[in-house]
């Protein structure tokens, strides 16, 4: 079996298929990560460039560890420290890198579709780690693959995703995934920050309050809330939010059963969730964190083979 | 098509191979059975019963090994991997890899990379059903040989519905 696809732009072009051969080689590399020698040698022979136009930890020692991982060769750039700061265009700088014979580029840009615009322009194997407000697909992967792996499917389970689905590459590479997948999706947030068309355009439950919500799911994805991509004020303070859509231990005690809490980082402690949950049984966002090296290397295997 | 072992002859070979692994192992504390995806499995599934049956008073100890992320023909074709089990610690013990056919070596000298990346095994012995013996490109022969067969390069010998048979090109 092979990807139907060279480049991992987004989730929205994913088959079906692809997803679930991408999760079940995730659950092989899983293995190779929990053996004394975390190492294989499938990619001896390739050389990856990390290309972070926008500030990330988690994702980029992630896809670092992943390639080290499979015995990639990598380069890391990062904008800030680059000649994109002497006013470089994002073609130039990658033809440039190219030219030292590089195989895959694993991309996160704060513009939506850059790697979508690299991927029309270059020869190798694009891996979108976060675009704009558009997808981040292998946080999509891996937080499917930890749903899987803590309930045993995907198929019918209910998902909320909660907070701010408006800026959140997260929350859209997630419905797509999960939609595909034969799950139940349901956003919950302030109405300001939930966009109109997200119920009709991507099929998902919009549903505004909080308690009902988790009562209806299996499973609660919590999303940061970005203060940095928000030019308008969206709600009143941060303290109103926690109030009506932060996450707190009585919140979950009142329920009538024990939903998995999940959340993709960075956590705004004491906004979107409290500590006390955060760190509770309840949650895997740290299996979320472990799980994503094994769902990146799967990614990056199974796109090393096509050179063409 | 020509059948090498027909179903009885299989039975047989894989028998006399869990005796020679048995007399060789008496104490099966010391030693581990790894076969190899996929059809060093369906063979060592067989023989791990049958040196059960023979030595009632130890459990066997069995795994199963893949070699898809270690291939060195990687880049022609991206292959799924096989699940991996290997339940056990193997340092120390000695490891017997089990395999269907022993063709070019490749597979065998990939099966070792993986083994040492789980430890540092006292010894290595390999078990195979069916040894295409003039074919080898890695210096690595079989301890415990159910056949050997005259082969042509472009032959395939397989494993199929309990036969093992020739497949000529």
């Amino acid at each position: 079996m092979q990807l139907s696809t060279r480049h991992l732009l987004g989730i929205k072009n994913l088959t079906k298929e692809d997803i679930s051969l991408i999760l079940s080689t995730a659950e092989q590399f899983k293995e190779v990560l929990q053996r004394p020698v975390k190492k294989v040698p499938s990619l001896r022979d390739v050389t990856i460039v990390n290309l972070f136009y926008e500030n990330s930890t988690r994702t980029r020692f992630s896809f670092e560890l992943a390639e080290k991982r499979l015995s990639a060769d990598t380069i890391n750039f990062a904008a800030s420290s680059s000649s994109a700061s002497k006013g470089e265009t994002l073609l130039d700088t990658v033809n440039n890198i190219l030219s030292m014979k590089v195989d895959m580029v694993v991309m996160r840009h704060s513009a939506s579709g850059a790697p979508h615009f690299l991927a029309q322009h270059i020869p190798a194997a694009i891996i979108n780690a976060g675009d704009g407000i558009n997808e981040h697909p292998t946080q999509g992967l891996l937080d499917a693959f930890s749903i899987k792996e803590k309930t045993g499917t995907l198929e019918g389970r209910k998902v909320a995703i909660i907070g701010d689905i408006m800026h959140s590459r997260v929350a859209q590479s997630n419905i797509y995934l999960l939609k595909k997948m034969g799950a139940e999706v349901t956003v919950c947030g302030p109405p300001t920050l939930i966009p109109k068309y997200i119920s009709g355009a991507l099929g998902v439950n919009v549903n505004y309050n909080l308690k009902e919500t988790l009562e209806w799911c299996d499973v609660a994805n919590v999303l940061r809330i970005q203060l940095e991509r928000q030019n308008q004020v969206l709600f009143s303070s941060l303290r109103e939010y926690s109030l009506a859509y932060g996450i707190n231990r009585n919140l979950l005690d009142s329920l009538h059963k024990e939903i998995v809490i999940m959340h993709p980082g960075p956590i705004n402690r004491g906004v979107e969730i409290d500590s006390d949950v955060a760190d509770s049984k309840q949650s895997i966002i740290l299996q979320q964190v472990e799980n994503g090296v094994a769902v990146r290397m799967a990614v990056l295997y199974l796109l090393s083979g096509r050179k063409d | 098509m020509k059948t090498i072992l027909t179903e009885p002859q299989l039975f047989e070979s894989t028998h006399s191979l869990a005796k020679k692994l048995s007399d060789a192992h008496p104490d099966l504390n010391d030693v581990v059975f790894v076969g190899i995806q996929q059809g060093g499995v369906v063979v060592g599934n067989d023989i791990v019963l049958a040196i059960q049956q023979i030595n009632r008073a130890q459990k066997v100890q069995y795994g199963q090994l893949d070699i898809t992320f270690y291939r060195d023909d990687i880049r022609k074709e991206i292959l799924t991997p096989d699940t991996m089990n290997i339940p056990f610690a193997i340092e120390n013990k000695t490891v017997v890899l089990i395999d269907d056919v022993l063709f070019t070596g490749r597979t065998i000298k990939a099966a070792l990379d993986v083994l040492l990346d789980y430890g540092r095994p006292a010894k290595v012995e390999l078990c195979v059903l069916v040894d295409r013996k003039e074919h080898r490109q890695f210096p690595i022969q079989a301890d415990y040989v159910g056949v050997t067969v005259e082969t042509k390069k472009d032959d395939k010998v397989k494993l199929i519905n309990k036969e093992v048979v020739l497949i000529a090109r």
